[in-house]
């Protein structure tokens, strides 16, 4: 009997190394006469452990990582196709504490399946969402997207029913669904991850809403750095036209949808939705003003949806559970689950979705680990790099949009990055007025010269110059951003430098009283 | 016909496949620097007159994407993470021995043609910090002695 061993395709594992694991795994398998099916999976998104072999076995899948090439002949010395003892062995992949905490429902999938396998998709409850979408009418599909409570996952967090209702009773002969891929957010990947690890869950959640609001096209608006997903996108999609999931007549429905992806060129911006439409008409991804909503006026000036890929991949289990199971998750106006992203010092780096409510401490500490480097944690940014920085005091914080909100702090994206005791937060503001400058599509000025002044203004700073004239001057370069850019670029990077300032005064050279002054 | 360079016929190509498209400038952006390694400056006119924009236009737009390059690319193009997770894990101090080992800066290719070095903001690989790309290759947890063999490799397959 063939024994099934995955090793992941996720661009984070071949990033360790597991290209040339699962090669060396095949090429073994073949000298020892052992016939083995070798399945490139999604990561599990523990990627302390990656690259990380799994072995299915009569009690589950059992996993053993991180393996480097050098392991595979050890491995299969101590017969690991059978879930042989191994210092590599972790047991069952789905005992393993971090993953077994979780909730997944968005991520159901994710490493288990093969990505472009679409039997393999259908066996996991692939598909049952759109089955059901196809028996209903238009507005109870889009009844069950309010109910479930989601909201958008960009970091927007507007409510994803609410957008679709206005994007279905603005009539019109064309409308669009657009998923913004632009995961531009630094410190997170789970848009990435989904797109790689479950590509299908994203087509059938686009399918869906194309349904709920008459859409017959869609765009994937994928940022250029994610050649992987690429990959995955449009292979998934040509199997899903050729198996009628796509197409002119759905299922043999009679309706439509199309889906194709296009590829961003490397703009932050674009991850900003008037942006982004500018950039799929092959303009300067320049940000427009609104209103029109994109609801009412988007893509070629037609209603559109424009969602996140996280939003539109919740959908497909909301239409196939119902709106009250995934609102049954979360807590107070926050409803369902958050695919949290952990990322830079941390022992235990990787995905964890998880029902909203959780604090930030136990994400750090009991999924975390703690700092990679052992020293205590000085600063967690939550939310990308417009989100703020949140000093150990409001570690207790609840993952909760408006318990964020109240502490003048975004959940964003669910990205965490967090930072030792050797960062210099004055640095990292003068990064943040960096990346704004760089990144300013250049329309307002607040954001186009604000950010370049915010720079020099830090430079200075930094050297201790005039600081009595120019703490005051940034607040106010901050204020002027904060309310007069006119999108979330230059109206959030006050976000990292004020709270890095307001938290971490010393490291700007003054002390909390002048700071306060 | 005026146009003199070789480049024409590859840019023709693409241009005739995508240029029905709807938006479709960006992806023959694409194609042409998928095909070729930059846009040539003499494809501009090309696309413009394809597309029915003014050179301006085109120009614009390529200019407003860091991705795309109206310079040839060395061998092999480097994108470094200059981002918040990457600079948790050390960056910086990565940075500037990428830039002392190759002896460039940022936007800048190698005497020899080899390498070229772009910043980038992110490549989704955070929980591998740090993190760069050369090519469509990704690399995670990437340190200055892992860094030196990489390059060492791909210069021994040149």
């Amino acid at each position: 009997m063939s024994i099934t061993v995955y090793v992941p395709c996720d661009s984070g594992a071949i990033s360790l190394g597991a290209d040339r694991i699962a090669a060396t795994i095949a090429q073994q398998a073949q000298q020892r006469g052992l016939e083995i099916t070798l399945v490139r999976n999604g990561s599990r998104g523990m990627y302390w452990l990656e690259p990380m072999v799994e072995v299915a076995t009569e009690q589950g899948r059992v996993a053993f990582g991180p393996v480097q090439a050098g392991d595979v002949a050890g491995l299969f010395d101590a017969d690991f196709i059978s879930g042989g003892s191994h210092p590599l062995n972790l047991g069952l992949t789905e005992e393993l504490d971090y993953f077994k905490k979780q909730q997944r429902l968005t991520f159901a999938r994710v490493g288990i399946t093969d990505p472009i396998n679409l039997d393999d998709y259908l066996a996991n409850d692939g598909y049952r969402g759109l089955n059901n979408a196809l028996a209903m009418a238009q507005a109870d599909i889009v009844k069950a997207v309010t109910d479930s409570g989601l909201r958008g996952r960009g970091g927007a967090a507007f409510p994803t029913g609410i957008k679709w209702n206005t994007v279905l009773n603005t009539p019109s002969a064309q409308k669009y669904i657009i998923c913004n891929a632009d995961e531009g957010d630094s410190g997170t990947f789970s848009d990435r991850m989904v797109m790689e690890g479950d590509p299908f869950v994203l087509i059938e959640g686009m399918t869906i809403a194309g349904l709920a609001v008459g859409a017959t096209q869609g765009y994937i608006y994928l940022r250029v750095e994610y050649p992987h997903a690429h990959k995955a996108l449009n292979a998934a999609i040509e199997k899903a036209y050729q198996a009628g999931y796509l197409g002119d007549n759905l299922l043999g429905s009679g309706k439509a949808f199309h889906l194709e992806v296009r590829l961003g060129a490397g703009a932050y911006v674009c991850g900003e939705e008037t942006s982004l439409m500018e950039s799929l008409e092959g303009k300067r991804g320049l940000v427009r003003f609104k209103p029109p909503l994109p609801a009412i006026k988007g893509l070629f000036g037609q209603p559109t949806v424009v969602n996140n890929v996280i939003s539109l991949a919740s959908v497909p289990i909301i239409l196939d559970k119902g709106g009250d199971y995934y609102r049954d998750f979360g807590m107070g106006r926050s409803r369902g689950t958050l695919p949290l992203q952990l990322a830079g010092n941390l022992k235990h780096t990787g995905l964890v979705e998880i029902a909203f409510g959780l604090t930030l401490r136990e994400l750090l500490y009991d999924f975390g680990g703690g700092s990679a480097s052992g020293k205590p944690i000085k600063a967690v940014q939550v939310g990308g790099p417009l989100g703020a920085y949140l000093p150990e005091s409001q570690f207790d914080t609840p993952l909760d949009y408006e318990a964020f909100a109240a502490i003048w702090a975004v959940l964003g994206h669910g990205g965490v990055v967090a930072f030792d005791d050797t960062a210099d937060m004055a640095a990292m503001a003068k990064y943040s007025m960096e990346f704004c400058a760089i990144e300013s599509c250049g329309k307002c000025t607040p954001c186009r010269i604000g950010s370049t002044r915010g720079y020099e203004l830090m430079d200075e700073i930094m050297q201790g110059q005039d600081l009595d004239k120019n703490i005051p001057l940034l607040r106010s370069l901050c204020d002027t951003l904060l309310n007069g850019s006119l999108c979330a670029l230059g109206g959030m990077t006050p976000y990292p430098v004020l709270s890095a300032l307001n938290h971490f005064p010393e490291d700007f050279g003054v002390n909390e009283k002048a700071n306060v002054a | 016909m005026t146009q003199p360079s070789t480049t024409q016929p590859t840019v023709q190509d693409i241009i005739a496949a995508l240029k029905d498209k709807p938006g479709a400038l960006l992806p023959i952006l694409h194609g042409i620097q998928d095909a070729m390694g930059y846009i040539p400056s003499d494809s501009v006119p090309v696309i413009a007159k394809a597309l029915n924009l003014s050179r301006a236009e085109v120009h614009g737009v390529i200019s407003f994407y860091h991705y795309f390059r109206e310079t040839p690319p060395g061998k092999h193009t480097l994108h470094l993470c200059r981002a918040e997770s990457c600079q948790a894990m050390g960056a910086s101090k990565l940075e500037a021995h990428v830039k002392t080992k190759l002896g460039i800066d940022f936007h800048e290719t190698t005497t020899d043609g080899q390498f070229s070095l772009e910043p980038v903001y992110c490549l989704g690989n955070c929980a591998c910090s740090p993190a760069m790309q050369i090519g469509h290759d990704i690399y995670g947890r990437v340190s200055a002695d892992t860094f030196d063999q990489i390059i060492n490799e791909l210069e021994q397959s040149a």
